[in-house]
């Protein structure tokens, strides 16, 4: 009301009234904070799900805390790291997860890849395609490692059928190391691939076409088009979904717990298939050494940055040989 | 554009009317709470399994209008691990948590966490049980942390048809003649062996075995100053030989208890015999609908036995421990355990049941009429009782997996002893 009072008043708009720089001034903090206020929520949110948590771990990673008992604490300082350093079961499960996660993401990977490759052409019923390709990931995890788990069984599973077929000796999957990985690693990639397909899909497609007509005029082949204009011009995504999937894979837990016929955590009977999240799991919730599995879960957490970093650098030269 | 406003005014209209509801719903709830005595309730069961409570929670809720009863089952290690971290964060327990056996040694070490049951009157209670099950449940102090609801008891279950066609007796007293010792029940597993039809073995894995055996033993894992003794005392040595040799001479289905492929094995006749509580009972009868009638049930060797049975415990972080702690008693008192073991075959942990004739007299006819009754209350009162300390039930799991090493072929029986030795000291850690 005051406003429509005020208009017949200030008829020169030329000269700014005290009201109206005061709401400039305004304007400008308005301005200035206000993009701030818009992503805040995110940052709140991290802070008390992701940054807190992540500290409070720190701190129980340095006591001795048993999980039945919350208020029994003690102190420890780093006890907790040098034993873990110190314990082969650590160990164990750390070059378990390197091998699956080897297993599961460069295949994965390279498939992803190629399938992009192949939804790229101009096919018939291409949309259905696409989509179906991204199917295998919005399945259960559960309901996907169970189907695979007795796919590999040893007395009934369909794969040793195959297997027979060929006139090969059927194979325990769960008992050995390397056939419990390969196992293992299949339902990852399974589950994955089409995921990663999309994404170099999507920048495939942002790659103009105009390369490959100057290619195909210079008389290069489909094959050298590809790895000499498709491959570097999706450096930027290939490092990220290796990134991402290091991050996923060094991570893996419901897989190799299900996997295990006995549905303990130790994965299998010599922890052949162990890995570092299924090992925390085991320190924290059925040892409940709480400092013991924090320390794994922060000692994860820098095996994993440092993957992550390497990963980066590698996959940065993709291109650096163009330049 | 026209569409979307038009979704979002009907959202809006869902929206208020749903809001609308909810008010209602909670007006009613606060206007009953205006009375205190008959406040309604919401009482939860967390379980594992099948209880065999459906029915008389119906029988429990009409004589109380005011209790509602809820319940809600996970899965056995899901469930205890679930239990455990609701203890230790001191919210999301329900008002009534089962605890099975292999696990009550380990939730007694920690008695401040749960009711105690004594102080509302389970002393009263304490001759419903079995002496041993009343013992098995109670804190370092004497709090009773949980009342029992089954005991496992233990016998073996067999396939007559298997048994006749490897030549072997079929007769259930027989049988159980032919295997009064551990021994002698490999020794007839052997024979059993080598006529065998194909694709069978005698029983279904060494870690279930193993577990029969070591349960009859005067003392386990423990001895009753709560130090582990696995690797001193001369029982576990003689059961692992025992079955570590049974293994190797081939009797081993090589079956994990509860998995999938155990399920599988039962359909499949993977194997012969295997080591039956009561509870187990209802298990084979799932798993091989098929073969109803060829089975059938005999005394286990070495006399009683029991594996299994569970308790009702009260945590104290609930709302209503006490109405809680009345349905446990109720939920476990005997009336209720003769209907759950007529229902569901889960065998009752109160003697007094024992001589009735529903419970001595029940015969399954899926079992080949098999007086089933009579057997596992037999052996449940021949059980002398084990002491088990606090990780009885993980020191189990690694000896089971010490087993699986040695079936998977990827130990032999000393290197897996040595190093399920280092496990199980780990574990004490």
């Amino acid at each position: 009301m005051t406003a429509l009072h005020a208009a017949p008043t200030t008829a020169k708009r030329d000269e700014p009234e005290p009201p109206d720089r005061r709401s400039f001034r305004w304007a400008r903090i308005d301005g200035k904070l206000s993009p701030y206020a818009y992503i805040s929520p995110f940052f709140v949110i991290f802070g008390i799900f992701g940054l807190f948590p992540l500290m409070y771990t720190a701190y129980v990673s340095l006591t001795d805390w048993d999980l039945l008992d919350g208020e029994n604490h003690t102190w420890v300082g780093f006890g907790n790291y040098s034993e873990l350093l110190g314990d082969p079961y650590f160990w164990n499960a750390l070059g378990n997860t390197l091998s699956i996660w080897f297993f599961s993401t460069v295949p994965q990977l390279l498939a992803a890849l190629w399938i992009a490759h192949l939804l790229n052409h101009r096919l018939r019923a291409r949309t259905a395609l696409r989509v179906g390709v991204l199917l295998p990931n919005v399945t259960s995890i559960v309901a996907v490692t169970i189907v695979f788990t007795q796919l590999f069984g040893r007395d009934f599973g369909m794969v040793n059928w195959v297997i027979g077929l060929v006139g090969l000796d059927p194979i325990d999957w769960q008992a050995d190391t390397w056939s419990s990985h390969l196992a293992i690693s299949v339902i990852v990639a399974w589950r994955w691939t089409g995921y990663n397909a999309l994404i170099f899909l999507a920048s495939m497609q942002a790659i103009p076409n105009d390369l490959y007509e100057a290619a195909t005029l210079d008389g290069a082949r489909q094959s050298q088009q590809f790895w000499k204009i498709t491959v570097p011009m999706l450096r930027p995504t290939i490092i990220f979904t290796t990134i991402i999937s290091t991050i996923g894979g060094l991570q893996i837990m419901a897989e190799p717990l299900l996997f295990a016929g006995s549905q303990t955590p130790t994965g299998g009977s010599d922890r052949q298939f162990q890995t570092v999240a299924l090992f925390m799991y085991e320190q924290g919730f059925r040892e409940f050494r709480f400092g013991y599995a924090s320390a794994v879960a922060w000692t994860l957490c820098l095996v994993i940055v440092i993957f992550a970093i390497v990963n980066y650098l590698l996959t940065r030269r993709i291109s650096n040989d163009e330049d | 554009m026209n569409r979307n406003r038009a979704f979002g005014r009907r959202l809006a209209r869902v929206a208020s009317a749903a809001l609308a509801a909810a008010l209602l719903v909670t007006a009613c709830g606060s206007g009953d709470s205006g009375d205190s005595g008959s406040e309604k309730i919401t009482l939860t069961l967390n379980l594992f399994g099948n209880f065999g409570y459906k029915e008389l929670y119906a029988k429990y809720e009409a004589e109380h209008p005011n209790i509602k009863i809820e319940e809600r089952t996970a899965a056995y290690n899901d469930h205890h691990r679930n239990l455990a971290t609701h203890l230790a964060t001191n919210s999301g327990a329900a008002d009534i948590e089962g605890v099975d056996t292999g696990f009550i040694a380990q939730f007694k070490d920690k008695p401040n966490q749960f009711v105690d049951l004594n102080k509302l009157g389970g002393d009263k209670l304490k001759d419903r049980w079995l002496s041993w099950k009343w013992q098995a449940s109670l804190g370092k102090g004497g709090e009773q942390i949980g009342y029992g609801t089954d005991v496992g008891g233990l016998a073996i279950c067999y396939r007559r048809d298997l048994f006749q066609q490897a030549g072997l007796p079929v007769e259930r007293d027989a049988v159980a003649a032919a295997w009064p010792t551990w021994e002698k029940y490999l020794e007839l597993g052997k024979q059993f062996q080598s006529k065998a039809p194909a694709g069978t073995s005698f029983y279904d894995g060494g870690g279930q075995l193993f577990n029969a055996i070591i349960g009859q033993a005067p003392t386990g894992y423990y001895d009753t100053s709560d130090k582990i003794i696995v690797s001193s005392n001369p029982e576990v040595k003689k059961a692992w030989n025992l079955v570590a040799q049974s293994i190797k001479d081939g009797l081993s289905a090589k079956l994990i208890g509860s998995s999938q492929e155990w399920n599988t094995g039962f359909a499949k006749s993977q194997f012969a015999t295997i080591a039956c509580p009561a509870w187990m009972m209802t298990k084979i009868k799932d798993q091989s609908k098929e073969f109803a009638g060829k089975w059938d049930v005999a005394l286990v060797p070495g006399g009683g036995g029991n594996w299994g049975g569970s308790y009702l415990t009260v945590p104290k972080q609930g709302k209503h421990t006490k109405q809680a702690a009345e349905l446990a008693a109720w939920l476990t008192a005997p009336e209720q355990q003769a209907h759950v073991f007529t229902k569901q075959g889960n065998l009752p942990s109160t003697p007094a049941l024992y001589d009735q004739p529903e419970i001595a007299g029940f015969k399954s006819d899926f079992f080949n009429n098999a007086p089933v009754g009579q057997v596992f209350t037999a052996a449940a009162k021949k059980l002398t009782p084990q002491y088990q300390g606090p990780r009885a039930g993980d020191i189990q799991t690694t000896i089971r997996d010490a087993l699986v090493r040695v079936e998977q072929g990827k130990q032999t029986p000393d290197e897996s002893w040595t190093q399920m030795v280092a496990d199980v000291e780990r574990l004490a850690k």
